[in-house]
């Protein structure tokens, strides 16, 4: 494995820590991504454009590299779901915080996406990667075949093959584990959502309130009355620094935590499919050596020749299932790490500014007398 | 001075006339409206339907303000008789070497007596002053050696003699009178006698105590300007004298009169006598009258300027100490513009007239500007501080007449002090004076007859009240009980009266059933809070918290049970007041409307209406989105909690359970910004709205005392026109009757415009008290609502620092 990640960085011709998806464009309905990479080999800079279908594409392909040894066993980086323009609520209810502003998060899901893709070991090897972060060429816009890994078939077999018992009690214990975790991280994504949105609605209301304050103000020479209608311009500018702050308060969430929760909430889903993949090929290879046991004396060397075969395939699953779970392990509290810091620094600074300024308020304010 | 004596003869005829169309015109006096004549036309008023409606409760005030007169009264007298003490050998060395001075002097060290008498006005004053104005006349003719100053001073002689002959006059009136001030010393069974005394007799009573006072104080101000030691004292009492600050709308009139017909009177030193009785006679309007003497009788002795303002201000004191409450009442409020005026005014003159009388002031002059600069600052800075003093000296002297006049008397200092004073002291007077809160409400009874109990505790230190504090129970009923007679009571002057908070059925009865959950916690705290404000807004009404039934509601433990407001319940109230909001825009329709001010304040009203309803439903959106947040953090907070107990990785868990009390924090803070959301603007809002419904029922109140008047006005055309038809017709029998009939219904179409104005001057006055409540309100609100905000924020703050090394810490 290790010399396969040296192998890694030679065959990219970018460096993966950098690339970056720096703009969106609405052309219709379609949403379509600028995503820029630095070059290994000096100072220039890949520029590509596209579109969820060309994400889509490098994703299949990624999931049907049948000729790399355990392959079933990695944690696929997990793609968001397909944004569309104008969103039916499903859509964005599935989204949850990518769905949110002018795409900005989406943009950075999906450059988390192709970061994690462009620095994994085994799949960064993978020439589609390099196609989609360097060609000029659109190169998903004719449909690839579904294959093996086609969620819906999942969905129909898991119900049978999530419950199966382990032989091996780590994976076992992993699984048992991914299942709470994915069931709560999800929950509180969605909790903290309902939070941002709050905030984005009292900001609206801070807003609101402001703009009729300003309707208040009253004409006239008599100082009580300009007094109040000064009051009333005041309080409108106050409730509309409010305003801003709750805004970057939801910003900051959004960008931090939201982010963070959302990737954690996506890749224990991944972790999931790989798990139940590995169980699936766990369920194959029983099977195979109940079937080579009992098969009659002619078909029993094929029979044993099908063991082998997935005994070696479920083996080399298991390595790789067990080295991915052990980095994800890691990069995920790494990364949850970082969105609380970040977040935490970001809203303490925020409160700080906010602070500072109803202070400035309220000198005014008392300055007013 | 000599000139002045020479001049004397002469236009006597002229100044009488005057007099006499004055007192003959009354209220008349449509053509030349002075703001001074509203003032009297009002004045002469108030006293008749007030005392109406006051006089049984009246006896109880007088309980309370038994102890306070005594203690007030030992200080002006004890003041004021050093002061003479100290200003007799003053006057008698003056008196060698100055011929000239001699009498006046003398007079002067008299008339601090007669002062002391004012000052005192309350309870001997009556019985006092006639003595001591008949001590005067025996004195100064004793001490009379200038020929030039025999015209003069017997001009005084005169002028006291009359006074007295005044007092033998309306004997009975002046001890009913005296009987009643003296209600506040003797015990109270006078004061009751007195109180109960007619109507008339009260009218009268105080009409030639006016006489007295307003003459006495005029030879009080003459030992002013002479001899400095009493300066002092003098300026004490002016500051101290309680409606000092009132003396503006008097001291109009005199400086109108004086300009008049200042020469008039200054030719006319002994006329006076005959030029008052018959003002005597007509009770009608004592003041005008009074005061034009006084002011001839000073112009005569010192023609300066000062003096008469002095006069005015020692006038107005014992003036307004018996009649001066509802006198102010009605009282235009341009009390600072008039004492500026004078201020700047009277400085110069007195300089111009102390030269003309070189003679005699001319030594003076100058100090007699100081003088008078000085009372006049020390008047204007003082006052806040002698407020309470004041208040104290005030109140027993109003209390004797009836507490109407207490009533009225106090509104117009404050309204006063406010044109005068810095915003800082009426905030000083607003929080110290008096602070009534509601709390601990309580449910009583159960199921549908339960109702709410609130425990009202007053803080005070305003001498009207038995005890510094006290506490009792009211339940809501009762507060409405207290709006519904107070609105019954003041509404129809004019008055905006605050409005409770409506009585709400839902809200009431989630709290009968007896659910305990937020809501109806919470529709219980708004409630109580709204009931706060109302009552704080009530006795902070300078007018309102002498009503006997607010002091009542305050301080007995036992309040009979309020029926009628079981009818008054939120639709209804709501109903009474849009009623009452269509009546005004149906009748400013049919009113075409003289004053351009109240037409702009009624668009005013309305527009602010609209914005206050908008901005509470706004801040009410803004509320229940806060509630959301902290419901939504809530949760939040225990996904994470879950998600940590989940966690495999120690730090990454520790610092999630962290995160989820942070939360759980922050869930409190969300919770309480709704709360000061609400408490701060959302309420304070509706309060308003309220508020503003009460001003339009005011404007609807002048409205109808509009529709009055001119009803009154078209029946007596009508009246008139039967009675030149009868005329005409030749039939004398029926015309007396028509006769009579016109003047029943000129007095009434008279009486119905003095309404009226008194009523669009109130209604004026209160605008223009709401709008600077109501700013100052709004600014006290902000400021509060900015310190939680800053705090909560300082808070939060707080939170997250703590937080940071937590999350650093995994890995």
């Amino acid at each position: 494995m290790m010399e396969e990640v040296k192998e890694v960085t030679s065959i990219l011709s970018v460096h993966g820590q950098n690339v970056k998806v720096t703009e969106v464009l609405k052309d219709g309905d379609t949403l379509t991504f600028l995503i820029v990479s630095q070059k290994l080999s000096g100072t220039g800079e890949y520029h590509v454009d596209r579109t969820y279908d060309d994400f889509e594409w490098l994703q299949q392909h990624l999931f049907s590299q049948d000729d790399e040894p355990g392959i079933q066993g990695v944690i696929f980086p997990p793609l968001p779901a397909k944004a569309q323009v104008n969103a039916s609520a499903k859509v964005v209810k599935q989204l949850g915080f990518l769905a949110l502003g002018e795409w900005q998060p989406y943009c950075k899901a999906l450059e988390i996406f192709l970061r994690q893709i462009a620095t994994h070991s085994i799949l960064s090897r993978n020439k589609a990667v390099e196609i989609f972060l360097t060609s000029s060429e659109p190169p998903g816009r004719q449909r690839v075949r579904k294959n093996i890994f086609n969620r819906l078939s999942q969905a129909v077999e898991g119900m049978r093959k999530e419950g199966h018992k382990d032989v091996d009690e780590f994976f076992q214990t992993e699984r048992d584990h991914n299942l709470v975790l994915t069931g709560y991280t999800k929950t509180a994504a969605e909790r903290f959502l309902d939070v941002v949105l709050t905030e984005q609605k009292i900001a609206v209301a801070c807003g609101h309130f402001s703009a009729a304050l300003r309707l208040c103000v009253e004409a006239g020479e008599d100082p009580d009355k300009q007094a109040f209608s000064k009051a009333c311009v005041k309080l409108s500018e106050l409730f509309e620094s409010m305003k801003k702050n709750i805004t970057s308060v939801a910003e900051n969430n959004v960008n931090t935590l939201g982010l963070g929760l959302d990737l954690e909430s996506r890749y224990q889903e991944a972790e999931k499919e790989m798990l139940f993949r590995r169980t699936c090929k766990l369920v194959e290879l029983e099977t195979a050596r109940r079937n080579a046991e009992r098969a009659k004396p002619v078909k029993k060397a094929a029979m044993e020749e099908v063991k082998k075969a997935t005994e070696t395939e479920f083996k080399h699953i298991c390595g790789v299932a067990k080295q991915e779970i052990s980095r994800f392990q890691g990069a995920r509290v790494e990364m949850l790490q970082q969105a609380l810091v970040q977040w935490c620094e970001k809203q303490l600074l925020t409160a700080r500014q906010n602070a500072d300024q109803f202070n400035q308020h309220l000198q005014v304010f008392r300055g007013m007398a | 001075m000599a000139t002045s004596s020479e001049r004397s003869p002469p236009p006597f005829p002229d100044s009488e006339d005057q007099d006499v169309l004055d007192s003959e015109v009354v209220g008349g006096r449509d053509s030349d409206e002075d703001d001074g004549e509203d003032l009297f036309m009002s004045a002469s008023d108030p006293p008749l339907t007030e005392m109406d409606a006051t006089l049984p409760p009246a006896n109880e005030p007088t309980d309370v303000l038994m102890n306070l007169p005594t203690d007030i009264m030992d200080a002006p007298l004890i003041e004021p008789v050093s002061s003479p003490s100290e200003s007799k050998p003053a006057s008698e060395v003056v008196s060698e070497p100055s011929d000239d001075f001699v009498d006046l002097t003398n007079n002067i060290t008299d008339s601090p007596d007669d002062s002391v008498a004012a000052e005192i006005a309350v309870a001997d004053a009556a019985k006092d002053s006639t003595e001591i104005s008949l001590d005067v006349p025996t004195e100064i003719p004793l001490d009379e050696p200038s020929d030039d100053f025999i015209d003069i001073i017997r001009s005084e002689t005169r002028a006291p003699e009359e006074e007295v002959v005044f007092a033998d006059v309306t004997v009975e009136a002046p001890t009913d009178k005296s009987e009643v001030t003296s209600g506040t010393t003797d015990p109270p069974a006078e004061g009751e006698t007195g109180e109960n005394a007619e109507q008339a007799a009260k009218e009268t009573s105080t009409a030639p105590v006016d006489d007295l006072f307003a003459d006495m104080p005029v030879s009080n101000t003459q030992k002013l300007p002479v001899i400095d030691k009493i300066v002092d004292p003098l300026v004490d009492l002016l500051s101290d004298a309680p409606p000092a600050a009132d003396a503006k709308k008097p001291s109009q009139a005199t400086v109108d009169l004086f300009e008049d017909e200042g020469s008039d009177l200054f030719t006319e030193p002994r006329q006076t006598k005959s030029a008052k009785q018959p003002q005597k006679s007509l009770f009608g309007e004592p003041d005008e009258d009074l005061f034009g003497e006084p002011l001839g009788a000073t112009a005569k002795k010192t023609i300066s300027k000062e003096q008469k303002e002095k006069s005015v201000m020692t006038k107005a004191a014992g003036v307004s100490s018996n009649i001066g409450g509802p006198l102010q009442d009605s009282n235009p409020a341009e009390p600072a513009d008039i004492f500026t005026e004078e201020a700047i005014t009277s400085v110069p003159s007195i300089k111009s007239t102390s030269t003309v009388n070189s003679k005699t002031n001319g030594v003076h002059s100058e100090e007699e500007t100081d003088i008078f600069a000085e009372a006049t600052v020390e008047l204007s800075l003082d006052s806040p501080q002698d407020q309470r003093k004041r208040e104290a000296a005030a109140k027993p002297s109003v209390s004797a007449p009836s507490s109407s006049g207490a009533a009225s008397l106090t509104k117009p200092q404050p309204a006063a002090l406010e044109e005068l004073e810095e915003e800082e002291e009426e905030e000083l007077e607003d929080t110290f004076e008096i602070l009534v809160s509601v709390k601990d409400p309580e449910k009583i009874g159960d199921g549908m007859n339960a109702y709410m109990a609130y425990k009202v505790s007053t803080q005070t230190t305003l001498p009207m009240f038995r005890s510094k504090t006290f506490t009792v129970r009211r339940r809501f009923s009762d507060f409405l009980g207290l709006y519904e007679k107070l609105s019954e009571k003041h509404g129809p002057n004019g008055f905006i009266v605050p409005p409770p908070p409506e009585k709400s059925i839902l809200g009431m009865t989630k709290v009968k059933v007896g659910k305990e959950d937020s809501s109806s916690a919470d529709f219980v705290e708004r409630r109580r809070g709204a009931l706060e404000r109302y009552l704080q807004r009530v006795v902070n009404h300078p007018s309102l918290i002498q009503d006997p039934d607010v002091r009542e509601f305050l301080e007995r433990e036992e309040l009979p049970r309020a029926v009628s407001t079981q009818a008054l319940s939120g639709a209804g109230f709501l109903k009474m007041i849009n009623k009452a909001t269509d009546a005004v825009s149906k009748m400013t329709i049919k009113m075409n409307e003289s004053d351009v001010w109240f037409e702009e304040k009624l668009q005013e009203v309305e527009a602010a209406d609209q914005h206050f309803r908008k901005l509470h439903a706004l801040v009410e959106s803004l509320v229940v989105h806060r509630k959301e947040l902290s419901l939504n953090t809530a949760s939040f907070a225990k996904s994470t909690a879950m998600l940590g107990s989940a966690e495999d990785n120690t730090a990454l868990s520790r610092a999630l359970s962290q995160l989820a009390e942070v939360e759980d924090k922050m869930e409190q803070l969300h919770q309480d910004q709704a709360a000061n959301d609400t408490f701060s603007f959302a309420e304070v809002i509706a309060d308003y709205i309220r508020l503003l419904g009460a001003v339009r029922g005011s404007f609807d109140h002048r409205m109808k005392a509009w529709q009055r008047w001119q009803d009154a006005q078209t029946v007596l055309q009508k009246k008139r026109e039967t009675e030149a038809k009868l005329l005409w017709a030749n039939k004398p029998d029926k015309l007396q009757l028509a006769k009579e009939e016109i003047a029943e219904w000129e007095a009434k179409v008279t009486q119905f415009e003095r309404d009226f104005e008194r009523v669009s001057a109130t209604v004026r006055k209160e605008v223009v008290r709401f709008e600077k409540e109501k700013a100052k309100n709004f600014k006290r609100q902000i400021v509060k609502y900015l310190e939680s905000l800053l705090q909560s924020q300082q808070q939060l703050i707080k939170y997250w620092e703590a937080f940071l090394p937590e999350a650093k810490a995994i890995a």
